[in-house]
């Protein structure tokens, strides 16, 4: 299949892409895989599935999927504003979106949790007023919305600049409305790159934990998150049971994965049939 | 996707064999005794940063008078277990000077340590202890005087969790230790505890963690923090907080040790225990009162004098037969400190 090439070389670039991934990717996974499974069934059983760990991966996958979506809407809107208008300082506010790419994500829980704590900039005036914005679910879902905006803005402006201005004006000259040349119109040609934004979004919030132990009170079965419970049992010793759990949170997040890439290649052969 | 043939197949296999060999080799690196410049690794816990930098300046001239080769000291810092797995994962520590004994023994059972290795140098291996006591805001405004006063329902305390933090694990021996030593019932004390730590708004993983959420972010009425870490606290709050000691509290035995396997494989063993011996000199015991922590030297203590108010302090073993022990009835999964949070 690859012998057509202008540019030679298949066997030993697709050699060193796989070599590179085994050793940065795929053999730290087997590792994970191998300790784990030096636990019997009933041992791993009760080291991921705990009403503490159970809850735990409630407010992680919770407050996830809920930042993923709340990181749709609001990058849908950004990128939108973006490629659409013009206006001052918009080169520099369009660099400052990949700002949560680049900054260690700790900075981001720190910094959160010392705006928000009572002591803090904002939270003198929330927390008395009964707005406690630190050391709560809304905290986890706040830094993981600020993690997540780069994924999906990145993801959905290349399409939206793709699309012409003089399709929304087409739509309009033909009687569609606002709401139907967005829904109709548009909408379904962002329908893929919106999905691989949430998809980027929730996956890597599923795994962070650098900002999030700065704004969570790691209370169990409030909010304790999963990653939070493997360097727990790692500070006990217990190497098998927290890599037990890490093997629960790739399945679960590899999972995903695959569901939202079926659900993306199913709507873009929708879209490429409506065309 | 990718589509991988034979024969590639068996290209990156055996790219990536070599590497896993290339890495086994170079493994051999017996560090000739000569008097070559000596160089130690000292891996401890958190809070003693301060300390150990004062403590290697003062011992460094000693050695090299002694040895007549030059010594560097180089320390790490971090949670108490996780530099105890460091260790065990391979960083080259040639003394382990951790807080808990469960991290140091964790050592021993990875082969690193031999057995009996507490009794290897005087006092129990011992140089040093300390205590937990209370933080509290200026004035003490919620009178918190005594473990019991944790439950209180207007307090917030302020203590890292027992699952991760040595610190946090004295806590709740304490608390414990205040209501099964005085003539209360084991039942008496698992109330004390359920109570106190729904009192507990944020469990921090580790103790600096919990002194920030204390003192920077003004979050509680009271921090049960390390002797030594108070003080620091409290200077750096300039009048802010002060210190409360409780009528009695638990005897934090932090133990040092020289890390056998890492010192017989780098030759490092005389300057290892020489440095930990250097610990017990009168010299060394001053500097360990200076940062706060308690000498165990009886002509040091009999010297400093004054300086820790007098209160009851209990080893771990007057409540619970060893550390091993505790682990299965405090801190394991599901066991007491995961009863208080279980959802009946």
């Amino acid at each position: 299949m690859a012998s057509h090439r202008v540019l030679p070389g298949f066997r030993l670039s697709l050699s060193y892409a796989i070599a590179y991934l085994s050793v940065l990717v795929l053999i730290p996974l087997a590792a994970c895989l191998t300790k784990a499974s030096s636990l019997t069934t009933s041992q791993f059983v009760a080291a991921v599935w705990s009403a503490q760990a159970r809850s735990a991966y409630l407010v992680t996958f919770g407050s996830s999927a809920v930042a993923g979506v709340i990181d749709t809407v609001l990058g849908l809107l950004l990128a939108w504003v973006f490629v659409r208008y013009d206006f001052p300082f918009k080169r520099l506010l369009d660099s400052l979106i990949d700002l949560p790419f680049a900054l260690p994500t700790a900075v981001a829980g720190l910094v959160y949790s010392s705006l928000y704590s009572q002591n803090g900039w904002l939270g003198q005036f929330l927390v008395p007023a009964g707005i406690k914005l630190a050391y709560s679910q809304a905290a986890i879902v706040f830094v993981l919305v600020f993690i997540g905006l780069p994924f999906v803005v990145r993801t959905v402006q290349p399409v939206l600049e793709s699309i012409d201005a003089d399709i929304e004006e087409a739509a309009a000259c033909l009687g569609a409305n606002r709401w139907q040349t967005f829904t109709r119109i548009l909408l379904p040609s962002l329908y893929p790159a919106l999905t691989t934004g949430f998809a980027l979004t929730f996956a890597r919030a599923i795994g962070e934990y650098g900002s999030v132990v700065f704004v969570s009170a790691n209370i169990p079965f409030e909010t304790q998150i999963a990653p939070h419970l493997i360097v727990q049992k790692l500070e006990d010793f217990k190497y098998a049971e927290a890599s037990a759990v890490a093997v629960v949170l790739l399945v679960a997040s590899f999972a995903m994965l695959i569901v939202i890439n079926a659900l993306e290649r199913r709507s873009e052969a929708a879209n490429s049939s409506a065309n | 996707m990718l589509q991988i043939n034979g024969r590639s197949f068996g290209l990156w296999l055996t790219i990536v064999v070599a590497a896993g060999l290339g890495c086994n080799s170079n493994s051999g690196t017996a560090a000739a005794k000569t008097k070559g410049p000596v160089n130690l690794l000292n891996v401890s816990y958190d809070p003693t940063r301060e300390l150990w930098k004062e403590l290697n300046k003062a011992y460094t001239p000693q050695f090299e008078k002694e040895f007549g080769q030059p010594l560097t000291i180089e320390q790490s810092h971090g949670g108490s277990a996780s530099q105890a797995r460091l260790i065990i994962e391979g960083l080259k520590a040639d003394v382990a000077t951790l807080s808990i004994w469960t991290d140091t023994d964790a050592l021993r059972k990875n082969g690193l340590l031999k057995e009996g290795w507490e009794n290897s140098l005087p006092n129990k291996s011992l140089p040093y202890t300390s205590t937990v006591v209370f933080v509290v805001r200026k004035g003490n405004p919620k009178e918190i005087k005594d473990w019991k006063d944790l439950t209180k329902p207007d307090v917030k305390v302020v203590t890292p969790s027992p699952k991760t933090s040595g610190n946090g694990r004295l806590s709740l021996l304490a608390a414990w230790g205040s209501v099964v030593l005085n003539g209360g019932s084991e039942e008496q004390a698992v109330e004390l505890l359920t109570k106190m730590y729904k009192n507990v708004p944020i469990l921090d993983s580790g103790a600096r963690g919990a002194t920030m959420t204390f003192a920077q972010k003004g979050i509680g009425d009271v921090h049960l923090a390390m002797e030594s870490e108070a003080y620091l606290e409290i200077a750096e709050s300039k009048g802010a907080l002060e210190i409360v000691y409780p009528p009695q509290s638990i005897l934090h035995e932090p133990q040092v040790a020289v890390v056998d396997a890492v010192v017989d494989e780098k030759g490092t063993r005389a300057a290892a225990e020489a440095y930990l011996k250097f610990l017990y000199t009168p010299e060394a015991q001053e500097i360990i009162a200076k940062h706060y922590y308690r000498p165990t030297d009886p002509a040091v203590i009999a010297k400093i004098a004054g300086k820790f108010p007098e209160i009851k302090l209990f080893p771990i073993t007057d409540i619970v037969a060893n550390w091993e022990a505790a682990q299965v009835k405090f801190f394991a999964d599901g066991a007491l400190f995961d009863s208080f949070y279980a959802k009946n």
